[in-house]
């Protein structure tokens, strides 16, 4: 079996294989950042730093204990939600853009410890062994991606996901219906930074070495666009954007030197026509419930609507 | 020793200070964070250090030619990036300056190459005052009195004059004074302006201190300023300027205190602890949530 997957594998061309388990990576990233940004409504500059976290300790327990990934992967999310969760208890009482330089000035201060641990190899950077495991690299990502959307997706529409939601849209309003609003958004940052140490682990094992400046604020921004780029709060919009802002440097590529300029400018222009993201207002289950006809189709609707008026 | 540290750490903040001011003006009248200044100040750097070196320029009119250039493309960045954006969330403007934040540094590294550059050695000459037990060099002194002279005007034009009145009217409530006949469009590129032209005269100043000005220059310098200004209060004035001169004087005293490798972390540690004990920042107004 793992060695048909392999051989699977082998056929694909790596320059193509890299692109695809980066856009994979992207998308788990995104959806992580966007329960905190997206659906409880908290700017968070720092999720580059928490995906560090994750990277390291995957890296540490490969070399050290030798865990099969699944289990590693499970391991160093759990010790990233709990950084986030130390962290986050202090901090997510600041409001707005109080908190989102917090978040941001905790990345810088992590990503200046790990260059000065001796554990993390300072700033020469780890080289992390091939993992153990059932499947090759690039289909577990992809099969992590899927559980993750399905994972979001419950979560979305869970007791606890419309609390974030409630948090975002009033957090008086939602104290008042007895939300404890600081604990929920605890909850969310933990979770959220689980989803980036599980991308961490990954990213850790598939690139093969890891190294503090690699997970700066730039990587942060990178994140956030990919959430915001898509729209917020939205998982279809999570995973366009991851993809989108993952595949364009690459199709990019042919402009050499202008890439990143053209990527800058990019962002500008999807910004200015499209303000709520790609995917702002655009509700996939409700198009694909239209498409097979389980919904009356929005043109009906509106002939229906004139009718009524004539 | 103790005098030598603090003389180098308010030249340094006062840098930061510069930087910051333009972060707080634009943040006090469009609630935006211009992720784009940092930028901004690199591009005046780069201006500087052309006007001496290729023009052969007086390091002062430098200075001036720098803030002209960083006052037109603060403009320009406002009037393309930020204002399609005004009615749309914070978070697209947020992203929408990233974007041009990211390009800006592309472009001075693809015009300028990345190695650092330094500005000539006759730009300024440098010697050293003795003062009690501290040297201060002129071009301590410089940046200090430079950076004072600025911040004293920037005061007179927001508390004296007719557009200052106008500028605080708008960051108090955008509405209201748009009703009583405040061009808030116009104030919006004045307030841009005056923020550039600080990251500019910020910009050359640091060149010529540190001796080194390349594309990345922009980022952590943006960053550390933002975190000034924060710390003292974002939407303060007074607050940018205490946050910077704290950040450099903490700063300068880490690094003598043997913290050299955590430097860039001492700015953003303070930051976060005062902002734990005093949630609004050191000068920040608390605003009441209204229901």
């Amino acid at each position: 079996m793992t060695e048909l997957l392999q051989h699977l594998i082998d056929h694909i061309d790596p320059y193509y294989l890299q692109i695809l388990v980066n856009s994979g990576i992207g998308i788990i990233l995104a959806l992580g950042l966007n329960i905190v940004t997206g659906l409880t409504g908290q700017l968070s500059l720092g999720h580059g730093a928490f995906m560090s976290i994750g990277a390291f300790s995957s890296a540490l327990i490969t070399s050290k204990l030798g865990l099969p990934i699944t289990l590693n992967l499970v391991v160093s999310g759990c010790i990233t939600a709990i950084a986030a969760a130390v962290i986050g208890m202090p901090i997510l009482r600041l409001s707005g853009d109080y908190l989102a330089i917090c978040t941001l000035g905790f990345a810088e201060i992590i990503k200046v410890i790990f260059l000065n641990l001796d554990i993390t190899n300072r700033a020469l950077g780890l080289t992390v062994a091939p993992p153990e495991s059932f499947v090759p690299l690039p289909i577990l990502v992809w099969f992590v991606v899927v559980f993750a959307v399905v994972c979001t997706t419950l979560i979305h529409n869970s007791r606890f996901g419309r609390a974030l939601s409630a948090i975002r849209c009033d957090e008086i309003a939602a104290e008042a219906m007895g939300i404890q609003v600081t604990r929920y958004k605890v909850q969310s940052f933990a979770l959220g930074a689980f989803y980036a140490g599980v991308g961490g682990g990954l990213y850790a094992h598939f690139m093969g070495y890891i190294n503090p400046s690699d997970f700066g604020f730039l990587k942060s921004i990178d994140i956030l666009s990919m959430v915001v780029l898509g729209g917020m709060g939205s998982i279809s919009g999570s995973i366009v954007g991851a993809t989108v802002l993952s595949v364009a440097p690459e199709f990019l590529r042919f402009m050499a030197s202008y890439r990143m300029l053209v990527y800058g400018g990019l962002l500008v222009v999807i910004m200015i026509f499209r303000p709520n993201g790609l995917m702002g207002n655009v509700r996939v289950t409700e198009l694909f419930l239209r498409a097979i006809g389980r919904k009356p189709h929005l043109n009906t609707i509106d002939r229906e609507a004139d009718r009524g008026d004539s | 020793m103790l005098l030598q540290q603090l003389i180098n750490g308010i030249a340094l903040g006062s840098v930061y200070a510069l930087i910051a001011l333009g972060y707080t003006m634009v943040y006090g009248i469009v609630t935006l964070i211009n992720f784009a200044h940092g930028e901004i100040f690199m591009v005046g750097a780069f201006a500087g250090l052309y006007a001496t070196s290729v023009l052969h320029l007086n390091i002062f009119i430098a200075l001036v030619i720098a803030m002209i250039v960083c006052i037109l493309l603060g403009v320009a960045i406002e009037q393309i990036a930020y204002r399609p954006l005004r009615k749309s969330t914070r978070l697209s403007a947020l992203i929408s300056a990233i974007g041009v934040s990211i390009f800006l540094s592309t472009l001075a590294q693809m015009l300028f190459g990345s190695n650092a550059k330094g500005y000539p050695e006759d730009c300024f000459p440098v010697s050293q005052i003795h003062l009690g037990s501290a040297d201060i060099s002129t071009l301590q002194v410089l940046i200090i009195a430079i950076s004072a002279l600025l911040m004293v005007s920037l005061h007179f034009i927001v508390h004296r004059t007719r557009m200052g009145r106008a500028m605080r009217a708008t960051s108090e409530d955008y509405h209201t004074a748009a009703l009583m006949g405040v061009d808030v469009n116009r104030i919006i590129s004045v307030t841009f302006a005056l923020g550039s032209a600080l990251a500019a005269a910020g910009g050359v100043l640091v060149g010529v201190l540190f001796n080194a000005v390349s594309f990345n220059m922009g980022l952590m310098a943006g960053l550390k300023a933002f975190a000034a200004a924060v710390l003292g209060g974002i939407g303060s004035l007074p607050g940018a300027m205490l946050g910077g001169l704290l950040l450099g004087v903490t700063e300068v005293a880490g690094v003598a205190a043997g913290f050299s490798s955590y430097r860039d972390a001492i700015a953003f540690a303070i930051l976060v602890l005062v902002l734990l004990v005093k949630p609004t920042g050191l000068l920040g107004r608390k605003i009441q949530k209204k229901v």
